[in-house]
């Protein structure tokens, strides 16, 4: 019995002294500690916001006039009407669509190129890579300045015999000028993204398909981009999200126009925010955005399984 | 693909690569030469390579139409205010994904990823709206604020976590049986070792911030409040025409200190993105 008495008190006493803090529990607060900045910022400058943008979207509201009232679904109704907006749409579309195949073709070209055994490789990477260095409106200025009319573009054509078209006022060329002038602005990312994956190409693969006497363009096409297919994935998916957020260069080459040629949906979002002050119909636009770089997203990361050839 | 290549085969890939570089190169190099051409000399025909004459006054003229200097602080100080908290929270919070145990430390991960998918041109409206009703409108707050904690750290979080869950846990083993604490750990063992990453993250987030357009547009409403973006397009006569040669002396000023530390940093810039998290 006594001895007993002694045990229990012992073990009372070591159950009682283990601490609180266990190892455990101190690296879990450690944890939500370390995250809670950033957890608290997605929540406070993301998900809230989100949510707002929401609610507003059911709302009329001009500022201008103070009418904020309930709609419900009238400005998705206004959105489905808006004949402007499929426009936009198809703006959206063809800027998108013309900026990432021509973003990861020539991404892709000078990637290869750069790929060579070559004295100066460096330089010319270096150079190729420094638009993406460059302040971005202080590049889209220069390229609106070398595409006026009687700009330095126009008249390097005129010194061949050619009379050039007006670039940024003729709604075809608008297109192509903001599409080149934000490739050439970014492509080098992509370009330093595909030169990574071409120099993890186990040499050996080549080695083999030369051996079996496959000539270059069969290596690339059966060994090279397969290889390099998760690269080229995700590349694609930072590039058609990117295009999706373009603001700034088509604010300054075009404002949208000529008409509403170059007006993509994020700047459609933005006159009608905060040029016509219609705040509910913006973030209607706003949502209408959001739910498009989901869908693409997740469309991208289904793809993921049936296209990529080959996971690190 | 890298075989040994003949010399023909040389001459036409430096001839291409040449061609090709046209279009990264020489817009540059036009921004600069034409920002101390005399405005008469401007669009003169056949161009001017280089110019015939030159006039500096053009950058006198930078300052003296707009409040340049301060704008050129407000972006740097902004920038790297940026920079450092995102370096500072993102590693934090990528860090503690990628290292530590805690419930639900999944699905707080995957609250977080939502930014990726909600840029933040998706909520400009109710962002307006928010630092409308907190008093921050002109100010450099929301410049701040949402870069360093919203949508556009999430990319960084991502990139650092990558990063920290390739590293060996055994660095960390000696030190936790030493009992040092989780703050300790990540500062003086893991931080250290994520230098490259850090790297990258750094130079994208400082790009991010300096390049931002849509925000300070929707935010800032005074001159000496913009940042360099803003100010480079306001350079315009009273009929809202370019004045080129001063636009583009102010562009040059953007641009070529940046320009400068890339082409002294180009190794650790280029091959630090390359091998970062990123690759997939």
């Amino acid at each position: 019995m006594a001895v007993a008495g002694v045990e229990e008190r012992i073990t009372g006493k070591v159950a009682r002294k283990r601490p609180f803090w266990t190892m455990e529990r101190r690296d879990s607060l450690a944890g939500y500690l370390f995250i809670a900045p950033q957890l608290a910022g997605i929540i406070v400058f993301v998900l809230i916001p989100l949510g707002l943008v929401f609610w507003y979207s059911m709302h009329e509201w001009n500022v201008l006039a103070a009418r904020f009232n309930f709609v419900g679904s009238k400005n998705y109704e206004q959105l489905l009407a808006d004949t402007a907006l499929l426009e936009v749409l198809g703006a959206t579309g063809i800027f998108s669509a013309g900026l990432v195949v021509f973003n990861l073709s020539l991404a892709l070209l000078l990637a290869v190129l750069l790929d060579q055994k070559l004295k100066g490789i460096t330089v010319y990477r270096t150079l190729f890579f420094s638009p993406v260095v460059v302040s971005l409106i202080a590049w889209t200025i220069v390229w609106r300045f070398l595409l006026q009319n009687n700009g330095g573009i126009n008249s390097i054509l005129l010194l061949a015999g050619i009379e050039g078209p007006n670039w940024l006022r003729d709604p075809t060329t608008a297109m192509i000028s903001v599409i080149v002038v934000q490739v050439f602005k970014n492509v080098g990312l992509n370009m330093v993204l595909f030169l990574a994956a071409l120099q993890g190409v186990p040499r050996e693969l080549y080695e083999a398909a030369r051996v079996d006497g496959a000539p270059r363009f069969k290596q690339f096409r059966r060994i090279t981009l397969p290889m390099i297919s998760p690269t080229i994935l995700l590349t694609s998916i930072i590039t058609i999200v990117g295009s999706l957020q373009v603001f700034a260069q088509i604010a300054v080459l075009t404002q949208g126009g000529p008409g509403m040629s170059t007006t993509v949906l994020v700047y459609y979002l933005y006159q009608q925010a905060f040029q016509f002050h219609r705040f509910g119909y913006g973030s209607t636009l706003s949502i209408l955005l959001f739910v498009i770089v989901a869908v693409l997203t997740f469309v991208q990361w289904q793809m993921r399984r049936r296209l990529v050839f080959y996971e690190r | 693909m890298r075989g040994e290549l003949s010399p023909g085969a040389k001459v036409a890939i430096y001839g291409l690569m040449s061609v090709l570089l046209i279009p990264f190169v020489f817009p540059t190099w036009w921004m600069i030469t034409s920002s101390v051409k005399p405005i008469s000399d401007i669009f003169a025909f056949p161009p001017d390579l280089i110019p015939r004459r030159v006039d500096f006054s053009t950058y006198a003229q930078v300052f003296e139409l707009q409040p340049f200097a301060r704008q050129y602080w407000n972006s740097a100080y902004i920038a790297a205010v940026v920079t450092a908290g995102t370096m500072l929270f993102s590693s934090m919070a990528g860090y503690a994904f990628a290292r530590i145990r805690f419930p639900f430390a999944n699905a707080l991960f995957m609250v977080v990823l939502l930014g990726l998918l909600i840029p933040s041109e998706v909520t400009i409206v109710p962002l307006f709206q928010m630092f409308l009703a907190w008093d921050m409108i002109n100010t450099h707050w929301p410049l701040i604020l949402v870069p360093i904690f919203g949508a556009p750290s999430v990319f960084a979080t991502f990139v650092m976590r990558q990063f920290f869950i390739a590293l060996p846990a055994e660095l960390e083993e000696a030190a936790r049986v030493d009992g040092l604490g989780r703050f300790k750990i990540f500062w003086t063992i893991a931080l250290p070792l994520a230098r490259p990453a850090l790297a990258a993250v750094g130079i994208f987030t400082f790009l991010h911030s300096w390049n931002l357009y849509l925000e300070p547009i929707v935010f800032l409403s005074s001159p000496e409040m913009f940042t360099l973006p803003q100010a480079l397009t306001q350079y315009t006569d009273a009929y809202g025409g370019a004045m080129w040669n001063i636009q583009l002396a102010a562009a040059t000023l953007t641009a070529v200190p940046v320009l400068i530390v890339f082409i002294i940093a180009q190794k650790q810039f280029v091959e630090g993105l390359a091998h970062t998290g990123l690759k997939g």
